[in-house]
């Protein structure tokens, strides 16, 4: 029984036209919500009256885990919050993790985890394309999206040992230097790429279908998305050039040169808009950094008391210890197998203090809150993740629209539930 | 601004602020929380909350420590207001008034710590199952977990090991 417009209508006495509201749920297992996210919608016949998230189906307890490992075991637990933005979670957390020690990763270091954030940016925005596409009904977008994805996998699985949870960023610089061929193949890459971007555009930025799903649709102006802390391309999309790497610059992004992009409509479109501009965008900071990498240098801090111990190189097995440092721990110095033992059993201890520092992921303001209480394990790591606060602005752009509306919406958001949920 | 010239700002009204690696902190009471925000976006710019969350210190007094992340969003400075809370009076007042991005983040605090947020909209759990028992973040919930066979040994889980 409905009491919008003031009457009540009810069917038994009056013989009249039934007004119901439906109330069903979309998720948590639903093909368009992006992994598990589950919306309950009311419904008047096809138009939302009110949308309300439920989020915790991917609850894992990261930041509960973290507190029981060592400070460089934390790397391999954040990397899997925000699956799709690996690299950008184990950023944060080693920043921050630095920023207590007080140390600096290498400039060399710095150079690759920009490379790689980058690189990360275009494979998250590539499978916001491609899922997108799909919900929408552009299959094919789908496939070019997963297709221009896997090099960059490739890229990443060379030089990091996996496609994903690369665990590569470590506290005090990287694991390891690039491997032999890497530049040539993101050359190729940045070679291939911009064309693929304009094949997008060609297929999506004139299509009536397209347009007609994505303009108007999920309108957020900003006085909205401001105060409910909408951060990222959603953001941007709104008109507001908020950008962390731009506004609080970290990793040396400050001499890097790229544009802040943004669209003034707030909507699906402009969103989609803002996402593709950005992928040129992180182009463009690829090619600076591949300049930067014909300097060598060191990858990882010198401090023995930070940096990890082994050594890693290619034998013939494939990846491995080094072995000129395996003889040496084993057989020439007792003190180096004690250091060894000791950091990689009991790890780096972290003065105590507090420090919240935000990086740009795909999404949004990534924020880690560590705390440390001097020991060799984080007191607290609250991640401060950007689909999780994004998702509160979605029953505002979802009401009064029609349910497909709804799938327009909640994907161009972009929320990953592996961040959201943690 | 930097670090300490915003300290300097706020020094003399709120003689508890601390420059620590370039992060500032400002300590309140939690009968000071609403003004104190109001007067920080008023006077410094301070419009954006970017999180809320606590920390647990069992077997001190206070135990918890609530923590709000400002950002300017026209300055590009940051700032951090920390509440103080004792165990057996773990409520606070909620922001979600002031800024209502912190509807969730304080729902994830409750979920995870059981501080309670008054005059909340909405204060249910968020991440954890409606029937879920306990407040898993404080240091008292054991992590939980397994015995592992490994080699013929029985592993603990890592929260009961002796390392």
């Amino acid at each position: 029984m409905s009491e919008r417009d003031g009457t009540v209508v009810s069917p038994d006495t009056t013989g009249e036209l039934r007004q119901e509201t439906m109330v069903i749920n979309m998720g948590p297992q639903h093909p368009s919500t992006h992994g598990v996210l589950r919306l309950l919608l009311e419904l008047d016949g096809e138009t939302v009256i009110d949308c309300a998230p439920i989020v915790g189906y991917l609850h894992t307890g990261i930041e509960k885990n973290v507190e029981y490992r060592t400070w460089q075991q934390g790397v391999t637990f954040v990397t899997r919050a925000d699956y799709l933005s690996s690299f950008f979670n184990e950023l944060g957390y080693c920043l921050a993790v630095e920023k207590l020690l007080g140390v600096e990763a290498p400039p060399r270091a710095q150079v690759l985890r920009i490379l790689f954030c980058e690189m990360n940016r275009i494979a998250s925005h590539l499978v916001w394309l491609a899922t997108s596409g799909l919900e929408l009904g552009a299959v094919s977008v789908m496939l070019y999206g997963f297709r221009e994805r896997e090099i960059i996998l490739d890229i990443f699985e060379a030089a990091t040992g996996l496609r994903m949870n690369h665990a590569y960023i470590r506290i005090g610089g990287v694991v390891m230097d690039l491997p032999e061929g890497s530049v040539d193949r993101i050359r190729d890459f940045l070679e291939v790429m911009p064309k693929r971007i304009g094949e997008y555009e060609r297929l999506l930025s004139g299509n009536p279908i397209w347009i007609a799903r994505n303009r108007g649709v999920g309108v957020l102006p900003a006085a909205d998305a401001l105060p409910l802390g909408v951060t990222g391309p959603t953001l941007r999309a709104s008109g507001v050039a908020r950008d962390v790497r731009r506004d609080e610059p970290y990793s040396g992004y400050d001499e890097y040169a790229f544009e802040v992009i943004t669209r003034e409509d707030g909507d699906c479109y402009a969103r989609f808009e803002v996402r593709i501009e950005e992928m040129k965008e992180s182009l463009a900071i690829v090619e600076q950094c591949l300049d930067r990498l014909r300097e060598a240098g060191p990858v990882m801090v010198e401090d023995p008391k930070v940096r990890w111990p082994a050594q890693l190189e290619v034998g013939p097995d494939g990846i491995g210890n080094s072995m000129a440092y395996v003889t040496h721990i084993m057989e020439e110095s007792m003190e180096a197998l004690i250091h060894h033992f000791k950091m990689v059993t009991e790890g780096v201890s972290v003065p105590s203090g507090e420090v919240y520092v935000p990086v740009e992921s795909p999404r949004g303001e990534l924020g880690y809150y560590v705390v440390s209480d001097g020991g060799h394990r984080p007191y607290r790591v609250k991640i401060r993740d950007p689909s999780f606060v994004n998702l509160q602005a979605v029953p505002l752009m979802v009401r009064g629209g029609l349910v497909a509306d709804t799938i327009a919406a909640i994907a161009s958001v972009d929320p990953v539930m592996g961040g959201v949920d943690r | 601004m930097t670090p300490a010239e915003l300290a300097d700002r706020v020094r003399t009204r709120f003689p508890d602020v601390t420059v620590g690696r370039d992060d500032v902190t400002v300590v309140v009471g939690r009968e000071e929380l609403l003004e104190t925000l109001e007067t920080f976006r008023a006077d410094l710019g301070l419009d954006s909350l970017s999180s809320v969350t606590a920390t647990d210190w069992p077997g001190r007094e206070p135990r918890f420590w609530v923590a709000y992340e400002l950002y300017a969003n026209e300055q590009h400075h940051r700032m951090r207001v920390k509440v103080a809370l004792s165990e057996g009076d773990a409520r606070i007042p909620s922001v979600t008034g002031a800024f209502p991005t912190a509807d969730w983040h304080e729902r994830e605090t409750f979920d995870f710590y059981g501080i309670v947020f008054e005059g909340h909209p909405d204060l249910r759990r968020i991440l954890l199952p409606e029937g879920w028992e306990g407040w898993p973040l404080r240091k008292t919930e054991e992590l939980g977990g397994v015995d592992t066979r490994f080699h013929g040994a029985l592993i603990p889980p890592v929260d009961r090991r002796s390392t």
